[in-house]
């Protein structure tokens, strides 16, 4: 059950970590950020980066060894981190990590249909992984694009303003092994009510309708 | 430009983010083709005690969820310092259920943050500013970060910030999903690398915050709305809104309306008009709406008949025993099952607890238990008394408000939809019996 926090079994873990060069220097680059003698504060980013490193996006318990070290903390309190915070998975998960947000706001727009469908097509409950690691399925909880509910999270990006029918696209296009567009499923670019901006128009292309998003937009 | 028939809708000049839909660059030549960045060094040079005096005549309170006066806040930082650095901390941990209005702040306009986070922290004579966002934000995260290195390049911020002699570095720092940590210090202990676990106050983080140093913490909002302020005068802004409820401000509408939202508007907006002029009305029409959660998760609900005339402001909907909060409107129409709603809440609470203070831990799980079951009708009548006794144990008993925001929600069901649980119940013990 992924709600437990607590790290995954023994062999599951791995006996070594390192971060790579570059991400060492990211590393470096990040605890500089902050005050002399406060690098603690650099643990939850340098935590992040160790996910993003190793294979299966989590963190095993070696990695966080690894940081306790650098950072020269208690290994407990880089656990402590570690297990408090959500978005550390303690145990592998799938190469697309699908986290649906069913809070009150989402559940209003359809949630339930976007979990139902999610199980269906990918053949699994909440909190499992397909047998070929390609997804994992969790429920979470508010994720912030209310005006855009119901939606779900795919590792980085949002998939919002969605439909059963718009999540099995998206499913079925990760299946393939292509990349979907990201954000909104409808016919509108980001939060503004659907069918054009009824304020702001000199400000958004004259009301014209809403325009493609630049998917590739600000990712720096 | 104003919609045929709607005089008294704010007009697109007087709206703060122009660029809140994201239509235009985000970077930092569209954000001077709006405006942003223009004569901040003059806006500097007026001093501190301008700028907090401006922020004071304006009337902001708080952005956040709490209301607090924004200028009252900033002066409570010391003047001098008695040699430990001062820090503005910016929230923007956005988690409040209902809640997405400083997403587009930062995805879309991100330098009005930046600029704000220039001018706040030289008016509470901070060199440095920490910007936490939630970790799910990661494209807003970015597009910030290309923000705010785009000011260092040009010389808008790092030493002798747009030439005004002022020194200021500005990091951003990504949270990992947890609720508490919009709690403000609960977010310092985040920063810190920490747990988020609240402290107990006092003292107060103007005293003892980040680093155990004089320390603000404000929203988003809050902050990206002090360039505009401070260039069209505190007056301005206190032009909008009821005395003691004054300004723009971000709505995020979410739910049952015919087209979900965040729109700017002036603060005191009849929450019908704010419905129907921007989302197209509730779905299947005004008679059709149940209740109205109008702040966010965490304040009480209203059923339809307050919602007929409220106004959305922090007096007008604390009279009516709710609140603004985040002013993030979560709309239910007839079709909703409200008791599930509201039990879903509970859920979010119980999942978002941080474990430090026993009555939130256990209580949190407790309400969740028995709103499960409420849902179904599997309860006493008595029950119903005995829950509102448990919200009553939570609330006011914890260091932190996640145990009252937990208790208010139910408290508001209670109130307002008590013969639809006793219907439930009812109908449950005649199942049981036949």
């Amino acid at each position: 059950m992924s709600h437990l926090r607590r790290p995954a079994p023994k062999e599951l873990q791995p006996t070594s970590f390192a971060f790579t060069p570059e991400n060492l220097e990211r590393a470096n680059k990040i605890i500089a950020k902050y005050p002399e003698g406060r690098q603690q504060s650099a643990v939850m980013p340098l935590l992040d980066l160790a996910q993003r490193q190793t294979e299966g996006n989590w963190v095993p318990t070696i990695a966080m060894d690894y940081i306790a070290d650098m950072l020269e903390m208690p290994a407990i309190r880089v656990y402590e981190v570690a297990t408090f915070y959500t978005m550390y998975n303690l145990a592998p998960v799938g190469k697309n990590f699908i986290q649906v947000c069913t809070t009150t706001p989402c559940w209003l727009r359809g949630s339930a249909d976007v979990v139902d469908t999610c199980k269906k097509e990918l053949g699994i409950g909440i909190g499992d992984t397909t047998e070929d690691g390609q997804f994992t399925l969790i429920e979470v909880e508010c994720l912030g694009a209310c005006v855009n509910a119901p939606m779900m999270q795919i590792n980085d990006d949002y998939y919002e303003d969605l439909t059963a029918e718009s999540t099995k696209a998206i499913l079925d296009a990760l299946k393939k092994g292509e990349k979907p567009k990201a954000g909104p499923q409808i016919g509108r670019k980001g939060c503004e009510p659907l069918g054009g901006p009824k304020v702001l128009k000199a400000f958004c292309g004259c009301g014209a309708a809403p325009q493609d998003a630049d998917a590739s937009e600000g990712d720096a | 430009m104003q919609a045929k028939g709607t005089p008294d809708m704010l007009q697109d000049k007087d709206r703060i983010f122009t660029n809140l839909y994201g239509f235009q660059d985000f970077g930092l030549k569209g954000a001077q083709s709006r405006g942003n960045w223009d004569g901040t060094k003059a806006l500097i040079e007026k001093g501190r005690d301008w700028i907090i005096d401006e922020m004071k005549a304006s009337g902001m309170r708080g952005r956040g969820g709490a209301g607090f006066p924004t200028g009252l806040k900033w002066s409570f930082m010391p003047k001098e310092s008695d040699g430990r650095p001062s820090y503005l901390v910016v929230n923007a941990d956005e988690g409040e259920p209902g809640t997405c209005k400083d997403r587009e702040i930062m995805r879309n306009d991100p330098h009005t943050l930046v600029e704000g986070c220039l001018l706040a922290s030289f008016a509470m004579n901070a060199h440095a500013a920490y910007i936490y966002i939630r970790g799910e934000f990661y494209h807003e995260a970015s597009n910030l970060q290309r923000a705010i290195d785009e000011a260092y390049e040009a010389g808008l911020i790092g030493k002798n910030a747009c030439g005004s002699g002022w020194d200021f570095d500005l990091y951003l720092h990504l949270g990992a999903g947890a609720y508490i940590c919009g709690e403000e210090t609960a977010l310092i202990e985040s920063i810190e690398g920490k747990k988020g676990q609240p402290r107990l106050k006092p003292p107060f983080p103007a005293n003892a915050g980040l680093y155990g140093c004089p320390t603000t913490v404000n929203n988003v909002e809050s902050i990206a709305a002090v360039p505009t302020i401070l260039r069209r005068g505190g007056s301005w802004f206190a032009g909008f809104g009821r005395e003691n409820n004054h300004g723009t401000k971000l709505f995020a509408i979410s739910g049952h309306v015919e087209k979900p939202c965040t729109v700017e508007e002036a603060m005191s907006i009849p929450l019908k008009e704010l419905i129907e002029k921007h989302c197209g009305g509730v779905r299947g029409g005004w008679d059709n709406l149940l209740a109205v959660i109008p702040g966010g998760s965490s304040v009480p609900l209203m059923p339809k008949d307050v919602c007929d005339n409220v106004l959305m402001d922090f007096d007008g909907l604390r009279e009516v025993g709710s609140g603004l909060g985040t002013a993030a409107v979560i709309v239910m129409d007839k079709s909703t099952d409200i008791v599930y709603a509201i039990a879903r809440l509970s859920e979010f609470y119980k999942h978002e607890s941080c474990g430090q203070c026993t009555p939130c831990r256990e209580g949190t799980g407790w309400m969740m238990r028995m709103m499960a079951r409420m849902v179904r009708g599997q309860a006493t009548l008595d029950e119903i008394d005995l829950l509102w006794d448990v919200t009553k144990q939570v609330e006011g008993h914890t260091i932190c408000a996640l145990g009252d925001a937990a208790a208010w929600p139910i408290q508001g069901l209670i109130r307002h939809f008590r013969p639809e649980m006793e219907r439930r119940i009812k109908e449950y013990r005649a199942r049981i019996a036949a």
